[in-house]
C-alpha cells in the first residue's frame, strides 16, 4: 500500500502570476471607461492597452533563430497567419515548465489534486506528526496500516546472518556478478520456493504453494494492476465489496480504464457479503451494457478486519463459476490474524472442490506480515496458465530489486525465524489491539468483529450530527484538526453506513493509547 | 455412442493478455533460446552458442566490487535501530532524497557538469523499461503515436505499445548517411503519420543509439528539438547509455542543448536514464526519468506506486553515486575499457573482411553483412543470421527485429563477456569468412 507523502497540489498551486490577470486589470477598468465615459479617456486607454497587449503577443511569438532560418521569405505570410491563429488559441495562464505541450488524458486525471480524505489526511498527518517528546501536540496517525510492532526481531535476525553485506548473502563469497545482470524479471526460483514455503506456513500449513504457478512483483500494487491488465478490457468492471481498501481506485483504474462496482455490505451482517448483494450488482451492472469480469476480496479484509468464512468463499466460488468470471483474492494480511477464528485461504477452498481453478487468482506481499513496505515485494499466484505467462512477461515494469531478492531468499529459509515472527506478531498486534478496542468501547464507541489486520472499523455514528456522508466527514474534520487524530473516514472506502472510521494501531506504542482516547473524548463531548 | 458433456467455455482473458504485442514469438527470440539449449561455457561447453545479443555490461565489476568492500556501510544499515526500520517503511514515491541527489550527481558527473540536474525533478522507476512505458502513458492516448527514429531497440516494440496501446511510427534512417536523422525523414514520419489520421504526440531517441552505437550529433539534437517544438510535441530522450561513450567529448545529452538555450521550450523535453548498463546493475532495477515539466513530474511520480525501487537497494546505491571519487573513477575506467573492447572487435571483424558502422559508444557495434547476403531483402537477412545462430553459434541481433529498413546489419554485443570468450567469438567468425571464400572460390572455379 503506497501513499503520497508531500502534497504536489500544493506545489501546483504556487503557479507563477498569469499574465492574463493582469490583463484582465486593463481590459476591465477599460470596458468600464469605453462605456461610461469616452473621449479623452478612450483615446489615451486604448492605445496604451493595445501597446501593453502588442508586446505580450511578440514576446510570446519571437520564435527561436532557427526556425526564422527555416522560413523562406514566400512562406512568411502563410506562417504569420499560422502565428495570428494560434495567438488567439494561446494561453494565457503561466509560461515556464506549466507549459502548452499537452499531456495524455490518462496523465491530466492524474495530475488532478488528491481530493480524497484517505490521502488529505495522510498529508496533513505527515507534515505535522506527533511525537512524545519533540511534537506533543501534533496528529497523531492512526490512518496509516503500517506494522511497526516487530523490527527488532527482523534487526536481531540481521544483525545475526547479514555479516557483512547482503551481497552474496546467499552463503557464496563477495561477487556482484551472480546478482548484478538480468534476473528473470517474475524472480528468483529460489526467492519463490522461499515464499512458497512461507506462504503456507503464514496459513497454517492448511494449503501447499506451487512455486512455478508464482510471478514476483514489486509490491502488492503492481501484482494487482497486472492481474487487471490481464482479466479485462477497458470498459470492463470488477466487483468489490465495501468498505474497501481506497487505494483500489486509483491502483485498479487508472492505467487499466477498468471499473471498480461497489458491492454494498452492511454492519448487520459484519460487512459479509452476501450473495444477494453481488447478484444485485453483476445484474444491474449487465443492464448498464457493463461487463463484469471478476470479484476482488480481501481477506483478511482491509478496512474491517473480519475474515471470510468458508461458506462465504464457496458461495463466492459458486456464484463465479455460475457467471463464468474470476476472482483475485488479495490476501496480503493473512499473517496477521490475531483473533480466534480460523483464516481460510481462496487456496485453501479449491483443494477441496471440483473447481474450475483457471477463474482463481491470489495477490500477496511482505508488505504488511514481514512490515517491509519498502523493499517491494509481491506476488501474483494464479492457477490459469496463460494468465501466469502474460503476468510473467508484464512483470518486466514491475520487477523486485536483486540485492532485496536475495536478502529475502535468506530470510524465508529461515523457518525458524519465520515460524517465531509471525507467532510474536500476532500476540503483539492482538496485545495492542484489545488495548485500543477497550479504549474506544470505553468512551461508548464499539468497533466490527475483526480477527486480522492493523486497525479496528469504530463505529462513530453516535457523534456525528447528520447521519450522512456529510455528517461523518464534518467529525473527521474535526477528529484532524481539533483532537488532531488522522483516522480514514468510511466514506473514503465507499461504506454504505455513514459514521464509521478505521483507526491503525500498530504504529502505536502502549503509552499512546490513553493519549489517543483522552483526543478522541474531548471531541467526542463537543458532539453531545 | 459417447455421450457429449458440453464444456463450459473457459473463463475469459482480456486483449492485453492474448495479444502478441510482447514480441517473443518473432525470430529475434529464437537465437536466445538457441542460446538457452545450448549455453556457451569456457570450460563446460566451449562449442556452445556465445551470447552476443545481450546488451549487459560486465567489465567494471571489479570496481563495484571494491567499492561495497571497502564501504560495508553501504550494504547495511549501521547498528542503531532506526536506520533498518526506517528504510524498510521507506515507501514514499519520491523515493529517498539521499538517492535522488545521488542519482542526479552521477548524471552531471557523467556529463562532465555540461549540464546541471535538479534532484526534485528526478522520477525513480523500477528500471528504463518501466520508464519509458510511464512516460508513453503519460505523453499519449491510446491509438496515438509516438516517432522512433529506426533502428531501434527491439524491446520499445513491447515497452512502449503493450499495456498503452500507443503506436510507434518509425523514422526511416539509412546508411546513405550513417543512419543519422534527418529533418526531412522527421517530417516524412509525422506526415506518414497524419495521412493515417493517427495523433503524434512525441519523439523518442536514444542518445547514444541503441543499436548504432553512436551518439547523435549536437546539430541533429538541436534540429530534432526544434522539430519538436515546431510540432508542439514532446521529445523523450533515452540516455541509457551516457556513461558508455568511448570519450566523454563525443556525447552531447539534450540537456546540455536546452541549457544553452536557456531552457526555453523546454517543458517539452524528458529524459530517461538508467544503471543497467554504464553500471551493468540491470539485476537491481534502477531507473529514472528526468522531466523539465512540472506536471510531467508529478504525474510520473505518482504512477512509479506501480514501480518503485526497492529501500534497501536506494540506499545501497545512494553513497556509492555520492562518492565523487568512486564515480569519476570509475566513469573513466568504464569508458576506457569499453573502448578497448570495441577496438578489438572492431579489429578482429575487420581482419574476417567485415566491416562496422563507425562508432563511438554503447556496449556493442552494428556489423555490416550486406555483402554476404544471397538476396538484399529480410529474408536474405534471416537466413544469414539463422546460420550464423545455428552453425557459427553466435547469438547476435538482426537489423530486422530493430526495424533497419536495409538488410544486412547486425547488431553484436561485446561486454557482456570475457576478452578469452570474445576471441573465441572472433575466431569463430574468422573461420565462417574464410570458409565462405573457400567455397565461393570453388563454386566460381567450376
Amino acid at each position: 500500500m503506497t501513499r503520497p507523502r508531500t502534497p504536489d497540489h500544493q506545489t501546483e498551486s504556487q503557479a507563477r502570476k498569469p499574465a492574463g490577470a493582469t490583463a484582465m486589470r486593463l481590459i476591465v477598468p477599460l470596458q468600464g471607461v469605453v462605456q461610461g465615459r469616452g473621449g479623452l479617456i478612450l483615446g489615451s486607454l486604448i492605445p496604451c492597452a493595445l501597446f501593453y497587449f502588442f508586446q505580450l503577443y511578440l514576446k510570446r511569438h519571437r520564435s527561436p533563430k532557427s526556425d526564422s532560418n527555416n522560413i523562406s521569405p514566400s512562406q512568411s505570410s502563410s506562417n504569420l497567419a499560422g502565428l495570428q491563429r494560434s495567438s488567439s488559441r494561446s494561453n494565457l495562464s503561466s509560461r515556464g515548465s506549466i507549459g502548452r505541450v499537452q499531456v495524455s488524458s490518462r496523465a491530466s486525471s492524474i495530475a488532478k489534486p488528491n481530493d480524497s480524505p484517505y490521502y488529505i489526511g495522510l498529508d496533513k498527518a505527515s507534515e505535522d506528526p506527533y511525537d512524545r517528546f519533540y511534537n506533543p501536540n501534533g496528529i497523531i496517525q492512526l490512518g496509516l496500516s503500517e506494522n511497526r510492532l516487530c523490527f527488532d526481531l527482523i534487526e536481531k535476525w540481521l544483525s545475526e546472518n547479514l555479516n557483512d553485506s547482503v551481497i552474496g548473502s546467499n552463503g557464496g563469497e563477495l561477487s556482484i556478478t551472480g546478482i548484478a545482470g538480468y534476473q528473470p524479471f517474475d524472480g528468483l526460483m529460489e526467492l519463490k520456493v522461499a515464499m512458497a514455503g512461507f506462504m503456507s506456513q503464514i496459513m497454517g500449513r492448511a494449503v501447499s504453494f506451487d512455486p512455478s504457478l508464482m510471478v514476483l512483483t514489486s509490491g502488492a500494487t503492481p501484482a494487482l494492476e497486472i492481474l487487471c491488465f490481464c482479466l479485462a478490457d477497458p470498459g470492463n468492471a470488477f466487483l468489490v465489496p465495501t468498505p474497501y481498501y481506497p487505494g483500489f481506485d486509483r491502483d485498479m483504474r487508472w492505467r487499466t480504464g477498468v471499473e471498480l462496482i461497489p458491492v454494498h455490505c452492511r454492519s448487520a451482517d459484519n460487512f459479509i457479503i452476501s450473495l444477494t448483494a453481488l447478484d444485485q450488482a453483476f445484474n444491474q451492472a449487465r443492464k448498464r451494457g457493463v461487463k463484469v469480469r471478476g470479484i476482488l476480496i480481501s481477506n483478511p479484509s482491509n478496512p474491517v478486519g473480519n475474515l471470510l468464512p468458508r461458506e462465504t468463499l464457496n458461495n463466492i466460488l459458486d456464484f463465479a463459476q455460475e457467471k463464468n468470471i474470476h476472482i483475485i483474492s488479495d490476501e496480503i494480511f493473512a499473517g496477521s490474524t490475531y483473533g480466534n477464528e480460523e483464516f481460510v485461504s481462496m487456496a485453501e477452498i479449491l483443494d477441496s472442490e471440483g473447481i474450475d481453478k483457471s477463474r482463481i487468482h491470489l495477490v500477496y506481499g511482505l508488505s504488511k506480515d514481514l512490515s517491509l513496505p519498502g523493499f517491494r515485494v509481491g506476488v501474483i499466484y494464479s492457477f490459469n496458465e496463460s494468465v501466469f505467462v502474460a503476468a510473467k512477461r508484464l512483470t518486466r515494469f514491475s520487477a523486485i530489486s536483486a540485492p532485496t531478492q536475495w536478502l529475502l531468499v535468506s530470510m524465508l529459509s529461515d523457518t525458524r525465524f519465520t515460524r517465531a515472527y509471525i507467532e510474536t506478531s500476532k500476540k503483539r498486534i492482538r496485545e495492542i489491539h484489545d488495548l485500543f478496542v477497550a479504549g474506544l468501547n470505553q468512551l461508548g464507541i464499539r468497533s466490527a468483529m475483526s480477527s486480522a489486520g492493523f486497525y479496528c472499523w469504530a463505529d462513530m455514528s453516535g457523534l456525528i450530527l447528520s447521519y450522512s456522508e456529510k455528517g461523518e466527514l464534518e467529525l473527521w474534520d474535526k477528529l484532524l484538526n481539533v483532537a488532531k487524530i488522522n483516522v480514514t473516514p468510511g466514506s473514503a472506502c465507499h461504506c454504505i453506513e455513514p459514521g464509521w472510521f478505521r483507526c491503525c494501531f500498530t504504529t502505536l506504542s502502549q503509552e499512546d493509547i490513553p493519549i489517543v482516547m483522552e483526543r478522541i473524548r474531548k471531541v467526542a463531548e463537543t458532539c453531545k | 455412442m459417447g455421450l457429449e458433456i458440453e464444456q463450459p467455455s473457459a473463463v475469459q482473458l482480456s486483449k492485453i493478455a492474448v495479444s502478441e504485442t510482447h514480441g517473443e514469438d518473432s525470430p529475434y527470440f529464437a537465437g536466445w533460446k538457441a542460446y538457452d539449449e545450448n549455453p556457451y561455457d569456457e570450460l563446460k561447453n566451449p562449442s556452445g552458442v556465445i551470447q552476443m545479443g545481450l546488451a549487459e555490461n560486465q567489465v567494471s565489476f571489479d570496481l563495484l566490487e571494491g567499492y561495497l568492500e571497502k564501504h560495508s556501510e553501504a550494504s547495511s544499515w549501521g547498528k542503531g535501530a532506526s536506520g533498518f526500520r526506517e528504510n524498510a517503511l521507506f515507501q514514499d514515491y519520491h523515493g529517498l532524497q539521499s538517492f535522488r541527489k545521488a542519482m542526479a550527481s552521477f548524471m552531471e558527473q557523467i556529463r562532465e557538469g555540461r549540464a546541471k540536474f535538479d534532484p526534485e525533478r528526478v522520477v525513480l522507476t523500477a528500471g528504463a523499461t518501466a520508464a519509458n512505458e510511464l512516460l508513453t502513458f503519460i505523453l499519449a492516448d491510446p491509438g496515438e503515436a509516438l516517432l522512433v527514429p529506426t533502428p531501434y531497440y527491439p524491446g520499445f516494440d513491447r515497452d512502449l505499445r503493450w499495456r498503452t496501446g500507443v503506436k510507434i511510427v518509425p523514422i526511416h534512417c539509412d546508411s546513405s548517411n550513417n543512419f543519422q536523422i534527418t529533418p526531412q525523414a522527421l517530417e516524412a514520419a509525422y506526415n506518414d503519420a497524419e495521412a493515417r489520421n493517427i495523433k503524434v504526440r512525441g519523439v523518442l531517441i536514444t542518445n547514444p543509439s541503441n543499436p548504432l552505437g553512436a551518439t547523435i550529433q549536437r546539430s541533429v539534437l538541436e534540429e530534432i528539438l526544434d522539430f519538436a517544438t515546431r510540432k508542439n510535441i514532446h521529445l523523450v530522450s533515452d540516455e541509457i547509455y551516457s556513461g558508455s561513450v568511448f570519450s566523454s567529448s563525443e556525447f552531447v545529452s539534450i540537456s546540455e542543448v536546452l541549457e544553452a538555450r536557456q531552457y526555453k521550450e523546454s517543458e517539452r523535453v524528458h529524459l530517461v536514464y538508467s544503471l543497467s548498463k554504464d553500471l551493468g546493475l540491470p539485476g537491481f532495477r534502477v531507473g529514472t526519468i528526468y522531466s523539465y515539466n512540472d506536471k510531467v513530474v508529478t504525474t510520473a511520480r505518482r504512477m512509479s506506486s506501480f514501480t518503485l525501487i526497492s529501500s534497501q537497494t536506494q540506499h545501497l546505491l545512494a553513497s556509492m553515486l555520492s562518492d565523487k571519487e568512486f564515480t569519476e573513477n570509475y566513469i573513466k575506467t568504464n569508458r576506457e575499457r569499453l573502448r578497448k573492447r570495441y577496438q578489438m572487435i572492431i579489429e578482429g571483424l575487420r581482419s574476417a573482411g567485415i566491416e562496422c558502422l563507425k562508432g563511438n559508444a554503447g556496449l556493442f557495434c552494428w556489423m555490416n553483412l550486406s555483402p554476404l547476403l544471397e538476396k538484399p531483402t529480410r529474408e536474405g537477412e534471416l537466413a544469414l543470421w539463422s546460420s550464423i545462430v545455428h552453425e557459427v553459434k553466435l547469438n547476435i541481433s538482426p537489423g530486422s527485429s530493430c526495424h533497419c529498413s536495409e538488410p544486412g546489419w547486425f547488431r553484436v554485443c561485446f561486454a557482456n563477456m570475457s576478452e578469452q570468450t570474445l576471441n573465441v567469438a572472433l575466431k569463430r567468425i574468422h573461420n565462417f569468412m574464410e570458409q565462405r571464400d573457400r567455397d565461393r572460390n570453388i563454386i566460381s572455379s567450376q
